[in-house]
């Protein structure tokens, strides 16, 4: 299994002291105080021990209550969520409790590094479906058909999506429904980009009637709530599901830790106007970076989601990693090359805008210089 | 460079239109940027019509206009610098003056306050609730500047009863933006 495409990259780029980075996955924005605050009060009181398996039950009726509100599905807190290590762990726990040696997992690409590798760990085999940059890298059913075999078991979804920000829209949605539910597919949904929509309807596939039997919910508190390094993620599913997921995770992590729970029941209670007012701010600072890229001359679709813009740059006849190596070293801005996000993203780069808007105004000013003289 | 978001297409690249940042919502009405706009320039007056113009997708012209407008009617009094004084080799001396009035039979506290306000050692002045009546916050370039400001000044007006003076020490905000050196962004440089 060779290591993360990004990893390399990581390497050469924390060497050097100058740079502006567009290229960080995590917000910005340390986690607001109220939170940290529930936590540090928390451990003044002595919160230091194990949760149950499944996590505080507090905890999973704030996760009930905020799916339902938000989401519109409803998942029973005594046996439908589990409460994870961070979503990563959430779609590890979902994978190993569904992929069998052979099953084939449908994903879209370009994805999240973690996908392909997961499913292999599994012993499943992944099959990538590739979304276009004419359609703006939306998921529709006529793409996944093609892809279909006897062996499918698993369609993996990320909406919005790291790294092109694209959104699931209602119409794609229910198409993708019905061909799950016609070939009987199960659906991993991992939405934790889901709170960084703009200006459109937030669509949950396990919504959609006849779905949430058959859909693994994962999402998380790392992205809306800045909430990274607490590690808290959640699994909503059917109770067999939950159960099979749940049987992994005590023998292996046993519990998330407790802090970051007790944490996370205050930023679901009262986290909401912080949310807002980041997104207010990621909002602002995408329609900079776009109208800049508009302006320098570089392709690109406005993002519906996430804090990710994915332009193309193919026309400059440089491999994604070339043109992101010049760019450091006459520029000095760090952006990750597409190809990090799977064969199809060869051609693009990753601007992440998860960071402030000095810098963004600086990387933009730099990248106009950069792009002139190609 | 004025950007001008009308609907156009951009240059043909070769690799197909490129969508103007407005068209890709062509519902969504530039609702009150009023608010955002003033929360901008109060973060940063000198930021330029452009960069505000792409932050709040709108155009150069419209942000000029309501700025214009906010000036005319008063909501934007003035744009001033922030300045860390402490970093400065002055002999500024900044105080906070607690004041306790009579107030008059016509006007209430406006006349002494409106009288008080005048004086150019004064910063900036407020009626308060509580234990003393107005509140002053004067800066002087020393100690005995100030000092005769309030002995000789301050407390010989008509209707004020008594002063407290407290001098300013260190500032470690002001205005909401933070004096001491920056603090670094500590994230890695690169997550996927």
């Amino acid at each position: 299994m060779p290591r993360s495409g990004i990893r390399d990259f990581f390497e050469i780029v924390s060497t050097r002291k100058d740079i502006i980075s567009l290229s960080i996955g995590e917000p910005d924005f340390v986690t607001p105080w109220h939170i940290r605050e529930a936590a540090i009060f928390a451990l003044e009181n002595g919160a230091t021990a194990y949760t149950e398996n499944l996590g505080l039950l507090k905890l999973r009726q704030a996760l009930a209550d905020y799916v339902d509100r938000s989401y519109g599905i409803s998942y029973d807190p005594a046996t439908e969520i589990l409460v994870t290590v961070g979503v990563s762990e959430a779609l590890d726990l979902a994978l190993r409790a569904v992929v069998e040696p052979g099953d084939e997992v449908l994903y879209h690409e370009p994805c999240y590094v973690s996908y392909s590798p997961v499913v292999t760990f599994t012993g499943g085999t992944p099959v990538a479906v590739t979304t276009l940059r004419d359609d703006d890298f939306r998921l529709y059913s006529d793409l996944l058909e093609e892809k279909i075999t006897d062996k499918t078991k698993v369609l993996l979804l990320n909406f919005p999506t790291n790294p092109t920000g694209a959104v699931l829209l209602r119409e794609d949605a229910e198409g993708i429904a019905k061909l799950a539910r016609e070939r009987d597919l199960l659906v991993i949904a991992d939405e934790i980009y889901s709170e960084l929509t703009y200006d459109t309807e937030r669509v949950s596939i396990g919504s959609l009637p006849g779905m949430k039997e058959r859909t693994i919910f994962l999402n998380g508190m790392s992205k809306a709530w800045a909430m990274t390094g607490f590690r808290i993620g959640f699994a909503c599913a059917p109770p067999e599901l939950t159960e099979a997921m749940m049987k992994i995770h005590q023998y292996t992590m046993m519990c998330a830790p407790i802090l970051s729970q007790k944490a996370a029941i205050e930023a679901l209670e009262t986290g909401g106007p912080d949310v807002s007012r980041m997104k207010e701010e990621y909002r602002r600072r995408r329609n900079f970076i776009c109208s800049s890229f508009e302006e320098m001359g570089l392709p690109c679709h406005v993002p519906k989601g996430a804090f990710y813009v994915f332009p193309y740059i193919g026309r400059y006849g440089m491999s994604s990693k070339d043109f992101s190596l010049r760019l450091i070293e006459e520029q000095r801005v760090a952006c990750v090359p597409g190809s990090a996000f799977g064969p199809s993203g060869e051609g693009f780069i990753r601007c992440s805008y998860a960071t402030s808007m000095d810098e963004i105004k600086e990387a933009m000013s730099r990248m106009a210089a950069f792009v002139k003289r190609l | 460079m004025d950007s001008e978001f009308a609907g156009e297409v951009g240059p043909d690249l070769g690799d197909g239109p490129v969508v103007r940042l407005r068209d890709a919502y062509p519902q969504e009405k530039r609702k009150s940027t009023m608010d955002e706009l003033l929360r901008l320039l109060r973060k940063n007056a000198l930021e330029s019509p452009e960069n505000l113009a792409k932050m709040l997708d709108t155009t150069v012209e419209d942000v000029k206009n309501k700025m214009a407008e906010y000036e005319k009617t008063g909501v934007i009094r003035g744009y001033q610098a922030i300045v860390n004084e402490d970093q400065l080799d002055l002999e500024l001396v900044r105080a906070v003056i607690e004041v306790k009035i009579t107030p008059e039979r016509e006007g209430g506290f406006d006349r002494i306050a409106q009288r008080v306000a005048k004086f150019p050692e004064v910063e900036s002045l407020f009626l308060m609730s509580g234990g003393y009546d107005l509140l002053i916050f004067v800066a002087g370039s020393g100690l005995k500047e100030v000092a005769s400001f309030v002995s000789e000044k301050l407390a010989t007006i008509e209707g004020i009863i008594s002063t407290s003076t407290h001098f300013n020490l260190k500032a470690y905000k002001d205005q909401g933006v933070l004096m001491e050196m920056k603090i670094e962004d500590e994230r890695l440089k690169v997550t996927p």
